[in-house]
C-alpha cells in the first residue's frame, strides 16, 4: 500500500519535472520505487529487470540525448 | 492544434477514460485474491517440465513464441538506433582529451566491481531456470557492467575494450540461435519451440531442457544489444561534434 | 481498499499521457511515455498478486512446489516488456537526436510549423 502510493507520487513528479536533465534523475528514482513495489508484489524477476533497465540504462540514455541536443544548439 | 486545444481535448477524453477505468476496476477480482486460473495451469505445466522457475518456464517453454517476438522487437529497435545514430556528413570525430577528473576511490571501486558484475550477470543468465533471473535480466546486468569502465575510467579505454562489430554479430547470433532452436523443435517433434532435451531433475542445473539454452541465447542477444545501444549513444554525445563552418 | 493497486496503475497511465500532451520538449514526452508504460506493468502485477503468497520460483532455496504463489504468467509478460520498452525508448531518443540535428529544435509546437 505504501509502495503503491510512493510509486504514484514518483510518477507524478517525473511528469511534472520540466527540465529534462532533472527528469532523468527523477526517472531513475521512479524506476527504483517501481522495483521496490515489484518486490513487495512478490515478483523478483520483474524487479531485477526494472532495476537494471529503468535505473541504469534509460536515465543514462536520456542524459546522453540531453547532452547531445544541448551541444549543437 | 494549439496547446490549449490539446489540453482541453485531453481533459475530456482523460475524464472519460478515468470514469470507465473506475467502473471496470471495481469489477476486477479483489487485489490479493486467491483466484488465479492462469497461475494454476502454468504451475502444473511448469512442474511437469521440471522447471523450478515458473516465470522462465512461461517465458521460454509455454509461451516461447511470444518471447521470440519480443526479442525480435529488441533486435529491430537496436538496428533502428544504429541506423539513426550513424555519423552525419557534417560531423567529425572529436578527440576528447579533457576527460575530467575521477576520484581514485571511484576508479578502484569500478575496476574491482566490473569483473564481479559481469560474472554475476553470467550467473544470472545461466541459472535462469532455477533462480529469479534469466536471459533478459542477466543480459542487462552484463551490458551495464561493462560500461562501468566508462564510469570508472576513460571513454577511450571503454572503446578499446568493446569494438562494436563483435557485439552486433553477437546480437544476430543470439536471435538466430533462438529461432534455430525453435525450428529444431519443429523438425523433431512437430511443434515450434518444443522442449526437446531431457528435463528431469527438478531444481538441478541440468534440468528444464531447452529453457536453459534459450535463456543463454536471449542473454547473449540482450547483452550485445545493450552494449550496441549504449555505444551508439555515448559515441553521439561524446565523440561526434558538428564540424565548424568553413572546415568542410 | 481492495482496488487501490489498479487505481494507481490507471493514474500513472493518465499522468504519463497528460505529460505527453502538455510537453514542450520531445525528450520530456519520451520520458512521460515511459511513465505511462510503467502504469501498465503495475496493473499487470497487481492482478497477479495474492496476499501471503511467495514468488513463483522454487530453485533457491530448493523447495517443493506449492500452488500458493503469485501468478507467473503476468510476471513473464511484464519482465520481457520492461526490457523491450527500454529499447523502444532508445529508438525514440535516437529519433529525437536526429530531429534536433535536422531542424534545430525539440519543441513539438515549433516542429509542427516546419513544412516542406
Amino acid at each position: 500500500m505504501v509502495a503503491l502510493t510512493v510509486v504514484g507520487l514518483a510518477g507524478t513528479a517525473v511528469v511534472m519535472t520540466v527540465r529534462t536533465d532533472r527528469q532523468a534523475v527523477a526517472l531513475a528514482a521512479f524506476g527504483l520505487s517501481l522495483a521496490v513495489l515489484f518486490m513487495a508484489l512478490q515478483a523478483p524477476d520483474v524487479a531485477l529487470s526494472q532495476i537494471g533497465v529503468g535505473t541504469a540504462i534509460v536515465p543514462l540514455m536520456v542524459m546522453l540525448t540531453v547532452r547531445k541536443t544541448r551541444q549543437s544548439r | 492544434m494549439s496547446r490549449t486545444a490539446r489540453t482541453v481535448m485531453f481533459a475530456a477524453a482523460g475524464g472519460a477514460v478515468a470514469v470507465f477505468a473506475v467502473l471496470a476496476v471495481v469489477r476486477l477480482p479483489a487485489f490479493g485474491s486467491p483466484y488465479h486460473p492462469y497461475r494454476d495451469h502454468a504451475f502444473l505445466a511448469g512442474v511437469a517440465h521440471d522447471t523450478a522457475n515458473l516465470v522462465s518456464s512461461v517465458n521460454f517453454d509455454q509461451r516461447g513464441l511470444d518471447t521470440l517476438g519480443e526479442e525480435t522487437i529488441l533486435l529491430a529497435s537496436v538496428m533502428g538506433v544504429s541506423v539513426l545514430l550513424r555519423r552525419a556528413e557534417d560531423e567529425e570525430e572529436h578527440d576528447d582529451r579533457s576527460v575530467g577528473w575521477v576520484l581514485d576511490a571511484t576508479r578502484l571501486g569500478g575496476y574491482i566491481i566490473l569483473p564481479v558484475t559481469v560474472l554475476v550477470g553470467f550467473d544470472v543468465i545461466t541459472h535462469g531456470h532455477l533462480t529469479p533471473g534469466g536471459g533478459f535480466q542477466g543480459g542487462v546486468v552484463v551490458g551495464t557492467g561493462i560500461h562501468l569502465m566508462y564510469v570508472a575510467g576513460r571513454y577511450r579505454s571503454l572503446e578499446r575494450m568493446r569494438p562494436t562489430t563483435p557485439f552486433e554479430w553477437g546480437e544476430a547470433v543470439g536471435a538466430g540461435a533462438f529461432a534455430a532452436m525453435g525450428v529444431a523443435g519443429l523438425l523433431v517433434s512437430g511443434a515450434f519451440l518444443a522442449n526437446l532435451i531431457s528435463y528431469t531433475g527438478f531444481g538441478q542445473l541440468f534440468s528444464s531442457g531447452t529453457v536453459a539454452l534459450l535463456n543463454g541465447a536471449v542473454g547473449i542477444e540482450v547483452a550485445s544489444g545493450v552494449m550496441v545501444l549504449l555505444a551508439k549513444f555515448l559515441e553521439q554525445a561524446i565523440v561526434l561534434r558538428r564540424r565548424e563552418d568553413g572546415e568542410k | 481498499m481492495s482496488v487501490y493497486g489498479y487505481l494507481v496503475a490507471f493514474w500513472l497511465v493518465l499522468a504519463g499521457s497528460f505529460g505527453i500532451v502538455r510537453s514542450r520538449d520531445l525528450i520530456h514526452s519520451v520520458v512521460c511515455l515511459s511513465v505511462a508504460q510503467s502504469g501498465t506493468y503495475v496493473l499487470l502485477l497487481s492482478i497477479g498478486f495474492q496476499t501471503k503468497a511467495t514468488p513463483p520460483v522454487y530453485g533457491s532455496p530448493p523447495s517443493t512446489p506449492t500452488r500458493s504463489v503469485t501468478d507467473p504468467v503476468v510476471q513473464a509478460m511484464t519482465l520481457t516488456d520492461v526490457v523491450v520498452s527500454a529499447t523502444v525508448t532508445a529508438l525514440l531518443l535516437a529519433m529525437a537526436v536526429q530531429i534536433h540535428k535536422r531542424h534545430g529544435t525539440l519543441d513539438p509546437d515549433e516542429l509542427r510549423a516546419l513544412r516542406g
